[in-house]
């Protein structure tokens, strides 16, 4: 049905969808609701193991699911901490993971947690079943690497071992409201203090969730302060072209999303410090 | 379109486009206004509904997509004509409304929060109402109407064996309490 007809669209949680849809951005001929189908419903370990390399969440299962998950709060603690950010109660009720990650819109906390995480997207379409890095999914605003007529099935997080810790900040206008500027953080350190891996992005600034890799291998393998974290965020973001638009100019987001960084980082190694090695 | 709806306990066929959203369905089709019509993009909150007794915006989802659960809009939480139920009551009683439009879907999902959340403290409740904007209130009567609620919800709720050192653990959460029967 999909590949048949240009015009027709799938729709699960229909959160972002039938806003578009009510604003005549979206006129879509013919609606495919996979928000029923079962089998794309879950929050499983990649493996039997007792330590998972990864955790694969379905595309359909609904967004206040997996903030509850006692899975997701075990083994992908950032994506835990980012939920609560993602709407209010009552569209995370609706709302599915594969569908924010489908639609792309670029403050979306889902979609800045899969590509800090470098999580794997798998999707369906008539030539068979595929997968891509979340870092090449996203493409702009609302555009993803998503062949015409397929659909995503389900989006796997790997899990970090060792002592972790998280960080996720954003700013609104109001609470839960689409974030102007957003950073989300993962760190390990070791028995040492040392930082050992560090995975920083901020979102909602430019059209895609950006990873600030420089910043990354600034801070791996040092001790964390508060100044040379600061020292490595600043220099990263002033590389990052940010959008301005009615909400936020461009320069207000780059100082926000350095600042946000900054904190995420903070916090993330204050939770890595407080935290028992998985 | 030819759909049943569970709304408020009974079930109602429906012929509706498959354009149509929930919220018009009960508006126009089953004369149930008080679900309200305010963005109708999901970001007022005015159009919340439960559905299973999870809070939704009744903007934001097809009536064709909303057979085969259970729907309850304002209508349904009286417990008989002229009656108020808890929440109800304790909106009026600390003035939490003023011109009423976001009412009924402030008390609606104050009921979602209630039965998840017996006890919740005041950012419980914050969060909770987060999604419905009121432009008269302020929100404080608001706040303090849901807290009020939850207080009298969880004495009322108290089965009378529980008071003679049963388990006091009863359907606090339950629409019985909303009925105002006892427990069982």
């Amino acid at each position: 049905m999909l590949a048949a007809d240009d015009g027709a669209r799938v729709i699960a949680g229909g959160q972002t969808l039938v806003p578009l849809m009510a604003m005549r951005l979206a006129r879509p001929t013919r609606l495919i609701d996979i928000g029923r189908l079962a089998d794309l419903s879950f929050v499983r370990k990649d493996e039997a193991a007792v330590s998972p390399s990864a955790i694969v969440i379905g595309a359909v299962t609904r967004q206040c699911v997996v903030e509850r998950h006692p899975l997701v709060a075990a083994h992908v603690p950032l994506l835990a901490r980012a939920m609560p950010w993602i709407g209010h109660a009552a569209t995370r009720a609706r709302g599915t993971i594969g569908g924010s990650l489908a639609n792309a819109d670029p403050a979306a906390e889902i979609s800045l947690v899969a590509v800090t995480l470098d999580a794997t997207l798998s999707y369906r379409a008539a030539a068979g079943v595929a997968e891509i890095a979340a870092a090449d999914f996203f493409i702009s605003a609302m555009v993803t690497a998503l062949p015409s007529g397929a659909c995503l099935t389900a989006v796997r997080f790997p899990v970090w071992q060792g002592r972790i810790g998280t960080g996720f900040h954003e700013v609104s206008t109001r609470r839960s409201d689409f974030a102007v500027a957003s950073a989300a953080a993962q760190l390990v350190i070791d028995e040492g203090g040392v930082c050992r891996r560090l995975a920083i992005a901020v979102g909602a600034v430019t059209d895609v969730p950006v990873r600030l890799h420089a910043a990354e291998q600034a801070l791996v393998d040092t001790r964390l302060n508060p100044s040379s974290i600061r020292v490595a965020v600043y220099d990263c973001v002033c590389e990052v072209e940010t959008a301005g638009d009615l909400h936020a100019s461009a320069d207000y987001r780059r100082r926000a999303a350095a600042a946000l960084a900054e904190r995420a980082i903070i916090d993330a190694h204050e939770d890595a410090i407080n935290s028992h090695a998985h | 379109m030819r759909t049943e709806l569970n709304v408020n306990g009974s079930i109602q066929a429906v012929e509706v486009e498959p354009r149509t959203t929930l919220l018009d369905c009960l508006r126009d089709h089953l004369g149930l206004t008080g679900a309200h019509a305010g963005c109708e993009h999901g970001v007022c909150g005015a159009c919340t509904v439960l559905i299973d007794g999870v809070a939704v915006r009744s903007c934001l989802i097809f009536a064709v997509q909303a057979d085969d659960f259970a729907i309850t809009t304002i209508e349904g939480l009286s417990p008989g004509p002229g009656e108020l139920s808890i929440i109800q009551d304790a909106f009026c009683e600390t003035h939490g409304l003023q011109c009423g439009y976001c009412t009924p879907a402030m008390i609606l999902t104050a009921h979602a929060l209630l039965a998840g959340n017996p006890a919740p403290t005041r950012d419980d409740i914050v969060e909770a109402i987060s999604g419905n904007i009121c432009r008269c209130t302020g929100y404080a009567q608001i706040v303090e109407a849901v807290a009020l609620a939850a207080e009298r919800m969880r004495g009322a709720n108290v089965p009378p064996e529980a008071t003679r050192g049963g388990a006091a653990r009863g359907g606090a959460a339950s629409s019985g309490a909303i009925r105002g029967g006892a427990a069982p």
